[in-house]
């Protein structure tokens, strides 16, 4: 546990509110399906994390077909396009404003997310945008889906081996399309 | 011009009144006429005095806070726990702390260049008089545009100098006082005081950098300022070198004086690192710079200086430690980093120098520039024939020490690039030094991995170890930084950037702490220069543009003329030398505009605001002077971009574009409030990309004011950067076509149809004259 909890970057360590593990893969697969309005967020990060499918952006565009909304960062839509996949583009810090506002109706106007999961965005960035939510946004959840403890989010995979992280990966994907 | 502490003794006046014996009048301050132009009406505006402009843009551009600490410990209530909606002991909310520390570092920002300020005034009073005479630019009038902005004042002497500072050290005493407990405890009026060091922070740059190119002989303005040499390479080895660090150049001219009076040029080498030696540059061109701040650590532990000088800001504390290392004597300079080093000020040089070269002290501190030289010089040259260049890492001990590695990560979790260090070791092991040769340019040269290794094993030494076995050494030449921007440019292009026919002015400021390596601002600066912006350079950004090369073997320096004009890239200084980026936007609304200048902050900010399309870019931004710098434009309404480590400055200001209500504007002809569309969009955003930030320095150069003509060209560049970096067409153009005058012309079908599909309705987003201030309004309906 304490090893889970150990943060991807030595000083960005945890405030009185610290996420919470998410103790099976299939936890994690649960709140996806389960959340009412949930949003993957990914990072520009992404096409340099190399997994079972290729890439990270290749693990996403799986679960984009499998009906999850995703949402790109920084450039990173280019190379979903690339790939052929549409999903949505917001520059990260206009996300993140974006989503302390209870009134905002979201990409596609369809009203305010209760959920949002991150991957593939520059650590610190990612730690600093939660930190923004965990203590401007109350009402939303927030799950950090990286290979590396995200003290800010509500609910974290933790810092897990690269092997493990992959298969945990690869098991919520293959979760949500079985769905 | 006001003189202050007048003092006038008769010792018998006669007058109608009567006769009076030894009378003494003493007047506070004498304002002299003489400037034609009538006081504005806000002279040293005190913490509170542009409360409602501020106010004005922070209720468009919104804090985001991302607290970086979710307690405060500044008092012996805490800690106090502040997350979420809890309150500290003194009732102060998670908002109000974060502004807090952001106006705390904006205060430490303006109170270094202000300190700084402060040494070079007074000793170049001492040496030069209070009665020298400013001579700042070429072809130029408006010779301190932010001192007369914010003071009312117009500088002609060095002496004169002295009330604008003073002026700003009083504020600062009244901002950092904010900060105590039980003080401001509403967050916007926080950022309001974080504004307003900002602007105290420019008036004491412009006093630093107009003092020392007045008596130090810099250049003047001129586009054609001479070229130097940057890099590893430049450093001619067989000389004695001279390593100076830092931002204050008057013990480095003191060097350099030595060195001329002596003729000892060919036989010792001047490099520096940082703003010290961009001023060197400007004294004398054949003061070589090394690099920017980021690469202390790699120069020393190269082990090519024989005697390392520092002068003050952005310094490895732990600089003496470092250099003794190597061998290399260290001489401190100033009272604000004196690292521990035994004052030998006043000693006779031959003293000191024995005691160097000697080894009984790892260092010393000369506080008097004019003694450093002498001191310096002869050390050097005693050092080189002793020179332990030997000690840097050799490629046997590399081997020998990555073989040590347990592999444990910490040095990748210490990165803040997240670099894969460890791989590379791993691989070093193997006597393969491809993977530390590859990250070393990303490489930020903090030595946070070093720290972090339980082997200590040297990694910044590997890393440039790595790079000096593959060759990455070169020589680039750099053009000095030019100073101010001068009238006659302003008269030139001021047009053309206010009807955005240039479609605008970006400059790249500030520190060395990018995400993938100084090569990304190259990339920026090339491609607005291709695309014919003004492109402004200063501090480590403008020592970065140069070290990447194209295919023809050619920088940027040599690509484009140093022209304050579309496609010039202007080397303006250093650190310092920023107050005269915000002074082309003040003289912008001044010369060009004929807006009135003395002491007029508001109308002046609310032009550039509405009119200058100009961006500040700050890839690497570090440190607590760069956010004061930035803070210095946010208020003049001038947006700023940073890297993804400016995130860590704990807050943007944002602008929602999706809410029109936030983006009414009053036309200053009619009094009529009008809704102009989202431009500029932010006021201070972090850039996840480089392709990111240059699609967004392109939309954010986009004014209300622009012509129809040059609204067309700046959304050309808009989408064209945004096909290039993402591949598709912006998805808010809606928001910035006027009227369909303002569509580039090859594409109008096409993006009529698109904004057409979106509601799009012409009329619907004012072409005014804009203005935020309801003053400005001519003729009220």
């Amino acid at each position: 546990m304490a090893a889970k909890m150990r943060t991807g970057q030595t000083a960005e360590i945890a405030g009185p509110k610290s996420a919470l593990l998410i103790p099976q893969p299939k936890v994690a697969a649960s709140m996806l399906k389960k959340a009412k309005r949930p949003l993957l967020v990914v990072g520009s990060d992404a096409p340099n994390v190399k997994t079972n499918d290729g890439d990270l952006v290749d693990s996403i565009i799986r679960l984009h077909k499998a009906g999850v909304t995703v949402v790109a960062t920084g450039h990173l839509v280019k190379i979903f396009r690339d790939r052929g996949a549409e999903v949505h583009s917001m520059q990260f810090m206009n996300l993140g404003d974006r989503l302390r506002d209870p009134g905002w109706m979201g990409l596609d106007g369809g009203g305010p997310y209760d959920t949002v999961f991150f991957v593939g965005a520059p650590y610190y960035m990612e730690w600093l945008v939660q930190s923004g939510l965990k203590n401007f946004a109350p009402e939303l959840k927030t799950v950090s889906l990286g290979n590396a403890y995200q003290p800010n989010a509500s609910w974290s995979m933790g810092s897990l081996p690269v092997k493990d992280w992959l298969n945990a990966l690869d098991e919520i994907i293959k979760e949500l399309e079985e769905a | 011009m006001a003189n202050k502490n007048v003092k006038l003794k008769f010792d018998e006046l006669s007058s109608a009144l009567g006769t009076f014996k030894g009378l003494e009048i003493q007047i506070g301050r004498v304002v002299d006429e003489e400037w034609e132009e009538p006081m504005g009406p806000t002279p040293f505006p005190s913490v509170g005095t542009f409360r409602d402009w501020d106010h004005k843009l922070l209720n468009r551009y919104k804090p985001f806070y991302m607290p970086f600490c979710d307690l405060c410990c500044l008092c012996t209530f805490g800690k106090c726990d502040l997350t979420g909606d809890k309150k500290g002991a003194c009732g102060i909310t998670m908002a109000a702390q974060q502004s807090r520390i952001v106006m705390l570092a904006c205060c430490i920002g303006a109170s270094t260049h202000c300190a700084h300020a402060r040494h070079m005034l007074t000793h170049l009073i001492e040496e030069y008089g209070k009665d020298h005479k400013l001579d700042v630019a070429i072809n130029t009038n408006v010779e301190a545009p932010n001192m007369r902005l914010v003071c009312g004042i117009k500088p002609k002497t060095l002496g004169d100098l002295e009330e604008a500072l003073e002026y700003v050290e009083t504020q600062l005493v009244q901002l950092t006082a904010a900060a105590h407990t039980g003080q401001e405890g509403d967050n916007l009026d926080f950022e309001s005081k974080a504004f307003h060091a900002g602007m105290l922070d420019h008036v004491a740059m412009e006093v630093a950098d107009v003092c020392q190119i007045s008596t130090l002989g810099f250049p003047k303005g001129t586009a054609d300022a001479p070229m130097t040499e940057i890099g590893f390479g430049a450093i001619d080895t067989s000389k004695a070198v001279i390593m100076c660090i830092g931002h204050n150049v008057l013990p480095s001219v003191d060097i350099i004086d030595y060195l001329m009076e002596n003729n000892l040029f060919d036989t010792v080498e001047v490099g520096g690192l940082c703003c010290t030696a961009h001023d060197n540059s400007r004294y004398d061109k054949r003061a070589k710079i090394m690099g920017p701040i980021s690469w202390q650590l790699r120069y020393i532990r190269s082990g090519i200086a024989d005697v390392v000088v520092v002068d003050e800001q952005c310094l490895r504390t732990d600089i003496v430690e470092e250099a003794q290392k190597m061998g290399a004597p260290v001489i401190a300079t100033s009272e604000k980093s004196m690292l521990g080093l035994p004052n030998r000020t006043h000693h006779p040089a031959d003293k000191v120098v024995e005691e160097l070269v000697s080894g009984e002290t790892p260092g010393v501190l000369i506080l008097e520039p004019r003694e450093v030289g002498e001191v310096v010089v002869k050390t050097a040259l005693k050092m080189k024939p002793k020179r332990q260049g030997s000690k840097a890492l050799q490629l046997e001990k590399l081997i020998e020490y990555a073989q040590t590695c347990r592999g444990c990560m910490d040095c990748v979790r210490a990165c803040p690039n997240n670099l894969p260090i460890m791989e590379a070791v791993k691989a070093a092991a193997e006597g393969n030094l491809d993977a530390l040769a590859e990250i070393q340019p990303k490489c930020v040269g903090c030595g946070r991995c070093e720290s972090a290794c339980p082997q200590e094993i040297p990694v910044v030494s590997f890393l440039t170890k790595a790079a000096a076995e593959k060759g990455m050494t070169g020589s680039y030449p750099i053009r000095v930084g030019r100073g101010a921007v001068t009238d006659v440019e302003i008269r030139e292009v001021g047009r053309g950037i206010v009807f955005g026919e240039i479609p605008g002015v970006v400059a790249l400021v500030g520190c060395a702490n990018y995400p993938n390596g100084g090569e990304e601002v190259a990339k920026i600066a090339d491609e607005f220069l291709k695309r014919n912006f003004i492109v402004l350079a200063t501090g480590c950004s403008a020592m970065d543009i140069a070290l990447t090369r194209d295919e023809d073997g050619q920088n940027l320096y040599e690509k484009y003329p140093g022209n304050f004009d579309a496609g010039g890239l202007v080397n303006i200084g250093s650190c310092v030398s920023n107050a005269h980026i915000t002074g082309a936007a003040i003289k912008i609304a001044n010369i060009f505009a004929k807006r009135p200048l003395r002491a007029n902050y508001e109308e002046i900010a609310d032009y550039i605001y509405n009119r200058v399309g100009a961006v500040g870019v700050a890839w690497g931004a570090m440190s607590q002077k760069a956010a004061s710098i930035a803070s210095g434009c946010w208020r003049l309404g001038i947006p700023v971009i940073v890297g993804p480590h400016g995130s860590k400055y704990r807050r943007n200001l944002l602008g929602r574009a999706d809410k029109e209500e936030d983006w009414v504007t009053i036309d200053a002809r009619t009094g009529e409030e009008k809704y102009v569309g989202p431009a500029p969009e932010h006021l201070f955003y972090a850039a996840e990309t480089i392709e990111e930030a240059m699609v967004m320095t392109a939309k954010l150069s986009m004014r209300p004011n622009d012509t129809t003509k040059g609204r067309a060209v700046k959304l050309s560049h808009y989408i064209d950067l945004h096909k290039k970096y993402y591949d598709s067409m912006p998805d808010d153009l809606h928001l910035y076509v006027r009227v369909e005058a303002d569509v580039p012309f090859t594409m109008k079908e096409e993006i009529l149809g698109i904004i057409k599909e979106k509601g799009w309705v012409e009329g619907k987003i004012g072409l005014l004259d804009p203005t935020l201030l309801e003053r400005m309004v001519r003729g009220k309906q």
